[in-house]
């Protein structure tokens, strides 16, 4: 097992802020349409961190036109350009599927200080 | 053919393609293994390497593989395996072969031993569909008919039926090397590799 994570080790990134869940973030991801390449940028709450070293992802949820939108990104994907973090949530759960049954106002966190 | 050396199953991760795509892998200890017979037409009728693999307490080497080692001067080992020649290779007893014999981008075959699943129906050994669960239903796992009445009055041969399933040998073919690690004798190739975690390996250049 140590021998993987020594081999993940390599292709982990530790230069993205840490971010947790039921924060507010930006990630700006690197998409390649044909030959061009442009930077999107995905906001939303993440709802929940999965995996470890080189496997984790987290999953970033926000309401586009009425409808949740949910997309899952790995971690040490070097498709990331960043994760700017908006704003922090006072959450006391570690995955935050509630919020799929809150439309609205109900849908909000609390924010926390930083 | 004689690009042949064993391993041990390390287990699976993920690593980033050059176009940073994420491409499952499967970790595996190769080598390092040292020749410890040659066998030739003269003798026995085919050209091939014998190739010794794996730590092994002097105390349980038996005293037939005891000799047979001590003949080639080499160190006891656990597992031995043979790769065929072709023409014009040489080896040497007691040379050592180690993971740097393949390099990034080549394919191989993994030979391994599955994983035993022991006495297993026919929905699990031959992906039969059963029966619907509920409604009033009572055929739900059971394998149906397998078979006519008087003729043939017998059930033909080859017929899927319950029984073993698993820790068979199983080759997987044509799985590219990511990567080579001659320090660590580590070997990540893409994709997934028969039995579980610990389980001896042969891999094979194409």
């Amino acid at each position: 097992m140590n021998r993987i994570k020594a081999l993940e080790a390599q292709s982990l990134r530790d230069d993205l802020p840490a971010f947790q869940v039921g924060d507010n973030v930006k990630v700006s991801y690197k998409v390649v349409e044909g030959t061009r390449e442009r930077v999107q940028i995905f906001q939303g709450v993440i709802i929940r961190r999965h995996g470890a070293g080189a496997r984790e992802t987290f999953t970033v949820r926000k309401i586009s036109f009425a409808v949740g939108v949910e997309r899952t990104f790995p971690v040490h994907s070097p498709k990331i350009m960043n994760v700017e973090i908006v704003s922090r949530g006072k959450v006391r759960r570690a995955k935050l599927y509630f919020l799929r049954d809150k439309i609205g106002k109900a849908a909000r966190l609390k924010e926390k200080r930083f | 053919m004689a690009k042949t050396i064993l391993g041990t199953k390390i287990g699976m991760s993920q690593v980033w393609s050059d176009d940073d795509r994420l491409i499952p892998v499967t970790v595996i200890e190769a080598g390092p293994c040292v020749i410890s017979q040659l066998k030739t037409a003269k003798r026995d009728g085919y050209e091939a390497i014998q190739l010794a693999y794996g730590d092994i307490k002097p105390k349980k080497v038996n005293r037939p593989m005891k000799g047979h080692f001590a003949k080639a001067k080499v160190d006891p080992k656990r597992y031995i395996a043979e790769a065929r020649l072709t023409e014009g290779e040489t080896f040497k007893i007691g040379q050592e072969i180690k993971v740097d014999i393949f390099e990034p981008g080549v394919l191989v075959d993994v030979i391994g031993t599955s994983k035993g699943k022991g006495f297993a129906g026919v929905m699990k050994r031959h992906n039969f569909h059963g029966g619907p669960g509920g409604h009033g239903s009572h055929f739900h796992r059971a394998p149906g008919s397998i078979g006519m009445c008087a003729t043939p009055s017998r059930v033909h041969k080859g017929m899927k039926l319950p029984g073993h399933m698993g820790s068979e040998t199983v080759t997987v073919k044509n799985l590219e090397v990511i990567k080579v690690d001659p320090e660590q004798n580590l070997l990540v190739v893409k994709g997934a590799v028969p039995g579980g975690k610990g389980g001896l390996l042969v891999i094979r250049a194409r």
